[in-house]
């Protein structure tokens, strides 16, 4: 039978919500679901728990070497089991996606990723994703084993149930030269502020704003619109706003009635936490920016132009 | 110290992009530019340069048919002080995993003690290459990394995860990606890009480069692109150009249309 070994990654006590999309989506495939968590000092009945997405059991790899989530000791400790799989499967994420990396070259094996579908049959594994800017789906099979696939962002959903899986508790043997890289502090994502994802509108902004000294003129759309403001990885990157605020893959998934996107190219990391929003209104100055492919109304023009005129006019209705 | 930068040839922003029907692989025969996600990595070694750390070399590698010589023209320009195209008919239709190899292979040669990479490449949306040459090179790995410190022969990286931000520190020598708001790339100067035409471009076959040619190109292929269809139908969006803000009644009436004002 087909073995399904998922990487589940956690922050904390909590599962990454694209992990256990990716443990419910191998559930459904027809073989037998491993789950592969890593960290120190995990409890097993809070590992066993990942039965009830889907797993039939769950490995645990438990050392203070896998205490700080850096990808390239987690790649050691799922090596050997990576090795008996048909599939390695991974949600998206930042860590994540090295650890699938890794783990390809590792092996030598082949990797899909942005993949948003997934099967076994006849064909062996089949990996589909959209590619060129999501103009074209591309379906990829696998000359290796086990198939390495990394997932899109909320590619796949959680949803459904089960119960406590069986744990096992499994060795750990890390390489001199994957410690080198060492955590050394974390600022947490604040928590506080507008809860975006709780907005009807949203008026976002990306770099091509100019800078974090025409952010008032995205405030004042926002206001006329009755809406609140977001933003992209990139300007909380840069510093411009804070990072409660960003939109997109390493930010929150939202999906308002009116997503206006000012000066955003619409990359996928951004993509991905925005697409399902009602309405989309994008305002770009670069026509061939990827995000008028799937705005409902593209405006080419200057934001400096365009959101004044739109806010007084907004208020003089 | 050393740096080495990964760059590739990508088909340019205005292209049409396609795959080639025959082949299933991207059609690379319009227009094509230098990863602008790369254009950071340089920029980076530049100010790591600047910042007082003595940087004896710049180097920056690609792997690319024969013309990519001309993104690497931009890499010259843009602070590289030497090209090394690994170019060979028995490469092309790599898929990541031989392109990681082939890329690590290069790199093992170059001498560099820092090797930086884009976070992502514009035509293929992975952001994994960087994660898959430092398993090759057995180095340290940061990727995504927002804000760089190098000194000391050690580095320390800022990255952004879906957990907020974390703050890595890695021996040299290491692999990174840096994220494209690591910095803002300053333009060439008409100097650099004339200076660029003096500086050696070193071109590799996969021979030179002492691959095993089982390991790349289509025939290497570890995942096999099976077959392509439409993506799921959408309506096309509304287009409008607009002039010196006077688009604001068109869009009004269009949100008063959809009934969210």
């Amino acid at each position: 039978m087909a073995t399904i070994l998922v990487f589940v990654d956690h922050d904390g006590d909590a599962f990454a919500p694209n992990s256990l999309g990716a443990l419910r989506k191998a559930s459904t495939l027809g073989g037998e679901t491993v789950a592969f968590v890593a960290g120190s000092g995990l409890d097993d009945g809070w590992a066993a728990a990942l039965g009830e997405h889907g797993a039939d059991r769950v490995l645990v790899a438990d050392d203070p070497v896998l205490a700080d989530g850096l990808p390239q000791p987690v790649v050691d400790a799922l090596e050997p089991h990576a090795r008996e799989a048909t599939v390695v499967l991974f949600g998206a994420g930042v860590a994540t996606a090295d650890v699938a990396a890794g783990l390809a070259a590792r092996l030598g094996a082949g990797i899909n990723c942005e993949t948003t579908e997934l099967s076994l049959g006849e064909a062996g594994v089949v990996a589909v994703r959209p590619a060129l800017g999501d103009t074209v789906m591309v379906e990829s099979t696998f000359a290796s084993a086990p198939a390495i696939v990394l997932a899109r962002a909320n590619a796949f959903s959680a949803e459904g149930s089960g119960s406590a899986a069986p744990v096992e508790r499994v060795p750990v043997t890390v390489q001199e030269w994957s410690r080198g890289a060492t955590l050394v502090g974390r600022e947490e994502a604040e928590t506080g502020g507008v809860d975006i994802t709780a907005a009807d509108v949203l008026v976002a902004f990306g770099r091509g704003l100019g800078g974090p000294e025409n952010i008032p003129v995205v405030e004042q759309l926002a206001r006329a619109l009755g809406g609140e403001v977001a933003a992209t990885r990139a300007v909380v990157d840069s510093g411009w706003c804070s990072y409660s605020m960003q939109v997109g893959q390493t930010g929150k998934t939202v999906s308002p009635k009116l997503y206006v996107a000012c000066g955003i190219s619409g990359a996928i990391q951004h993509k991905v936490g925005m697409v399902n929003s009602g309405l989309i209104v994008a305002i770009n100055k670069d026509v061939n920016a990827p995000i008028f492919e799937f705005a409902d109304l593209g405006v080419v023009g200057d934001l400096l132009a365009v959101l004044p005129k739109l806010t007084e006019a907004l208020a003089a209705r | 110290m050393n740096i080495a930068v990964c760059v590739k040839e990508v088909p340019s922003a205005t292209s049409h992009k396609r795959l080639d029907p025959a082949t299933n692989r991207l059609d690379r025969s319009g227009d094509s530019e230098l990863n602008p996600f790369d254009v950071h990595g340089l920029e980076e070694a530049l100010r790591i340069r600047e910042s007082g750390e003595q940087v004896d070399e710049i180097v920056a590698v690609c792997m690319g048919p024969e013309r990519a010589q001309r993104p690497l023209q931009k890499a010259l320009a843009l602070g590289a002080d030497r090209a090394v195209l690994l170019t060979d008919e028995a490469l092309a239709g790599s898929d990541i995993s031989g392109t990681a190899y082939a890329l690590a292979t290069v790199l093992e040669k170059q001498n560099a003690d820092l090797v930086i990479l884009g976070q992502q490449a514009a035509d293929a949306d992975c952001y994994v290459m960087a994660a898959a040459v430092a398993d090759h090179l057995r180095r340290p790995l940061v990727t995504q990394v927002a804000h760089l410190e190098v000194s000391g022969g050690k580095l320390r990286a800022k990255r952004q995860t879906e957990h907020g931000y974390d703050v890595v520190e890695a021996p040299l020598p290491a692999v990174i990606s840096v994220s494209d708001a690591i910095n803002t790339a300053r333009l060439p100067s008409i100097k650099a890009i004339m200076g660029a035409k003096k500086k050696p471009t070193e071109l590799l076959s996969a021979a030179d480069a002492g691959l095993d040619t089982s390991r790349v190109g289509s025939a290497g292929a570890r995942s096999v692109v099976a077959g392509t269809s439409p993506p799921p139908a959408k309506d096309a969006g509304r287009r409008i150009e607009d002039s010196g803000g006077d688009s604001a009644p068109a869009i009004v009436e269009f949100l008063a249309e959809r009934g969210v004002i």
